[in-house]
């Protein structure tokens, strides 16, 4: 039985976290991610689950904890945002290759400087390349069911890979919205008993972890790391399937809001694609054909899944809250660029940096990058493919 | 505690198997096995290892040295990963998920690289967390695995490849850091400094009683390293014999607080006797130079007091 409640992302991550009682959570504070550690200590301090927590000197100890505890055969999760991320990130590159499915919670926040708390997603985007599956969520609802979502793919035995569920830093973890939750035993029973083949604690079964491996060795490791990311695509549809029954809610590498005839398409990644969907409604209301791509899964990267979704838009706007500093566009604009490319949809594309740092994004802004979406196709128009919108004039 | 008998202990099954790519006359695979022979048989181990020489020669995928569990993660985060192993092992414990009459220990090896200066956070928050496990430094006094370096644990006027002595420079200018008295001062249950002296039973019996005492633990073992000493690799024992012999490298513990001194040297040779043995401080014998060993010998000397201060101090009580 569904239950109704009211509840922030923060607070609906780590009612997940209670409900699937991992073995061991290491967490050091970072804002705006630090209530996660907070209220799984006030749940363990409470009696209200059993989960060993470690309070860590830092986030690179809290990802070197947690890869220790996964190694050992705990399940094992951490959460973090920012900097956070950032001091972990060689950690990240080996919780993936040592093939350790643990789950991070990340709340999205940019990175200094300046230093600035609020969201964009620098962090998760600078970690695109770590090897871990990333899961995008667009409001509270979607934090909570993507991480009961985020053992069954991670520990699924073709996959064996690291998993970050991402929501926007204060907009999503802050912001109190309505959320429907599962009964604890639904959850359990979903997430199921962690049962690693092969752990440091395996009785009479010593392994060894982390070895050095020469060139003749290495690159073969690598490659069957990506292999596992391709399976995760099938796997992460799977459990989506089965989630659904659970919950009658429906997920998949992406959303297509009001898809079906759009000429001009958004494709965006996170909380603002609420904005952009309200934008939509608005802009159908007059008569004009828009839709909005909104990303959910970013690692593995669904290129033919999108491609196929955009092949009778003409044109797309792609939304980077994030800049990659190569003069050339946001790393979501380069992704679905080529993807488009590749797969012969030649269709004309504006690359967008948008809410950096916390910037107010609007719908007035989805009505001005529709409104030169338009013009760049009815009128011919020359517009900058990649371009910042919302910045003080 | 076990009666130690050196003969008993060479023939247990080693737990550091042959065959790894070590070098001849290494200290800290001398440190390793001496190490592990304080593990009772019958019980199970995890070995965490920062990355360094002792990493990258015992597991060279597709080999391991090791007959324990074993976690290499990276260099500077061995206390971390430890302290999430050993923190599994009592989630899963509580569990019921591994037998209650299973008992695993947790030892950690890291050079002074990987401990005294990159490792250094992540072993104090290991230490304050109060994990059961103990942490064992092989120190040889620089950044071997890359060539020389000079660390925090480098002797005062040691010749490395970052602090070369020559015509303006008379090597490493500053003195080593304590790095056992500050592990101490974590308030930590046992702290001990030992080296390998000629029946091995000062190293087994703080081997053992680091992996058996509960909760944090600490073992600074001097470890020569030959290609950075710049000795035959058969004087090891000897260097390792002046090293205390000096006072240059005490025998101590720190057991719950209270400071103990294992060993008190006869006669209390001056540090030339030491120092003449290695390459690294050749230079420090050219006439001239004299005043660099007095100096040498005054750090030693000032260090040796100190101890004896803490030491007696207890005494007292």
């Amino acid at each position: 039985m569904a239950k109704r409640d009211r509840m922030s992302g923060n607070e609906a991550v780590s009612y997940a976290i209670r409900q699937i009682n991992p073995d061991v959570m290491p967490a050091f504070p970072i804002t705006p991610s630090t209530e996660i550690p907070q209220m799984v200590s006030t749940y363990i301090a409470n009696g209200q689950m059993d989960t060993e927590f470690i309070p860590v000197e830092s986030e690179h100890s809290s990802m070197s904890a947690t890869i220790g505890a996964e190694a050992a055969g705990a399940r094992s999760l951490t959460a973090t945002s920012s900097a956070g991320l950032a001091l972990m990130w060689e950690e990240l590159l080996l919780a993936a290759s040592n093939r350790m499915p643990l789950a991070l919670a990340l709340v999205n926040r940019t990175l200094s400087g300046p230093i600035n708390i609020n969201c964009d997603h620098t962090d998760g985007m600078g970690a695109r390349d770590t090897g871990w599956i990333q899961i995008y969520s667009e409001n509270n609802q979607e934090a909570y069911d993507n991480f009961v979502q985020a053992y069954p793919i991670a520990e699924h035995k073709d996959v064996h890979l690291p998993i970050m569920i991402c929501q926007d830093g204060f907009i999503t973890s802050h912001a109190v919205e309505n959320i429907e939750l599962l009964e604890d035993e639904e959850v359990k029973n979903f997430v199921g008993e962690y049962e690693p083949e092969e752990f440091l604690l395996n009785v009479g079964k010593p392994i060894a972890v982390g070895p050095y491996s020469v060139s003749n060795y290495a690159m073969e490791a690598r490659k069957n790391q990506e292999i596992a990311m391709e399976n995760a695509r099938d796997v992460i549809l799977e459990v989506a399937k089965e989630f659904e029954k659970l919950s009658g809610r429906k997920y998949g590498f992406f959303e297509e809001y009001r898809m079906e005839d759009a000429d001009y398409v958004m494709v965006i990644i996170g909380s603002a694609a609420g904005t952009a969907k309200q934008a939509v409604d608005d802009l159908r209301a007059q008569g004009k054909k828009v839709g909005v791509l909104k990303l959910r899964v970013f690692r593995p990267f669904p290129a033919k899944e999108i491609a196929e979704a955009l092949k009778n838009a003409k044109a797309v706007a792609i939304m980077d809250r994030c800049e990659s500093y190569n003069a050339n566009g946001g790393p979501l604009g380069m992704e679905v660029i080529a993807g488009l490319f590749r797969n012969k949809v030649m269709v004309e594309t504006v690359n967008y940096i948008y809410g950096l740092a916390g910037r107010d994004f609007t719908v007035t802004d989805v009505y001005d990058i529709f409104g030169q979406l338009e013009d760049l196709v009815e009128n011919g128009t020359e517009i900058e493919q990649f371009q910042y919108i919302g910045l003080r004039k | 505690m076990q009666n130690f008998n050196l003969k008993t202990m060479m023939n247990q099954p080693e737990r550091l198997a042959p065959g790894h790519r070590m070098c001849a006359g290494c200290g800290a695979t001398i440190a390793v096995r001496a190490v592990l022979r304080g593990l009772h048989q019958g019980d199970h181990a995890v070995i965490g290892n920062a990355t360094g020489c002792l990493e990258v020669s015992t597991f060279t995928y597709p080999y391991s040295a090791w007959e324990d569990s074993y976690i290499h993660n990276a260099f500077e985060n061995a206390g971390a990963t430890i302290s999430g192993v050993e923190t599994a092992y009592k989630a899963l414990k509580k569990k019921g998920k591994i037998p209650a009459d299973v008992n695993y220990k947790f030892i950690t090896f890291g050079g002074d690289g990987g401990t005294y200066d990159i490792g250094f956070q992540s072993l104090s928050g290991a230490m304050e967390r109060g994990h059961d496990f103990l942490y064992v430094c092989y120190d040889n006094g620089a950044y071997m695995n890359t060539g020389i370096q000079r660390s925090s644990a480098t002797p005062m006027f040691a010749d490395t490849t970052t602090t070369p002595a020559g015509k303006c420079s008379d090597g490493k200018m500053q003195n080593r850091k304590d790095l056992a008295s500050i592990i101490a001062d974590h308030d930590v249950a046992y702290v001990a400094q030992t080296t390998f002296t000629r029946d091995f039973r000062d190293i087994h019996m703080k081997a053992e009683k680091g992996i058996y005492t509960e909760g944090p633990c600490f073992l600074n073992v001097m470890a020569p390293c030959p290609r950075g000493w710049r000795y035959n690799t058969e004087d090891v024992m000897e260097i390792c014999r002046l090293a205390v012999e000096t006072c240059y490298w005490p025998l101590f513990e720190v057991d719950h607080g209270r400071w103990k001194l294992n060993y008190v040297p006869k006669k209390k040779l001056p540090v030339e006797e030491f120092l003449k043995t290695q390459g690294r401080f050749k230079h420090l014998f050219k006439p001239g130079n004299e005043h660099l060993i007095a100096q040498f010998q005054a750090e030693v000397d000032r260090r040796w007091e100190d101890l004896l201060y803490k030491c007696n101090r207890e005494y007292n009580d």
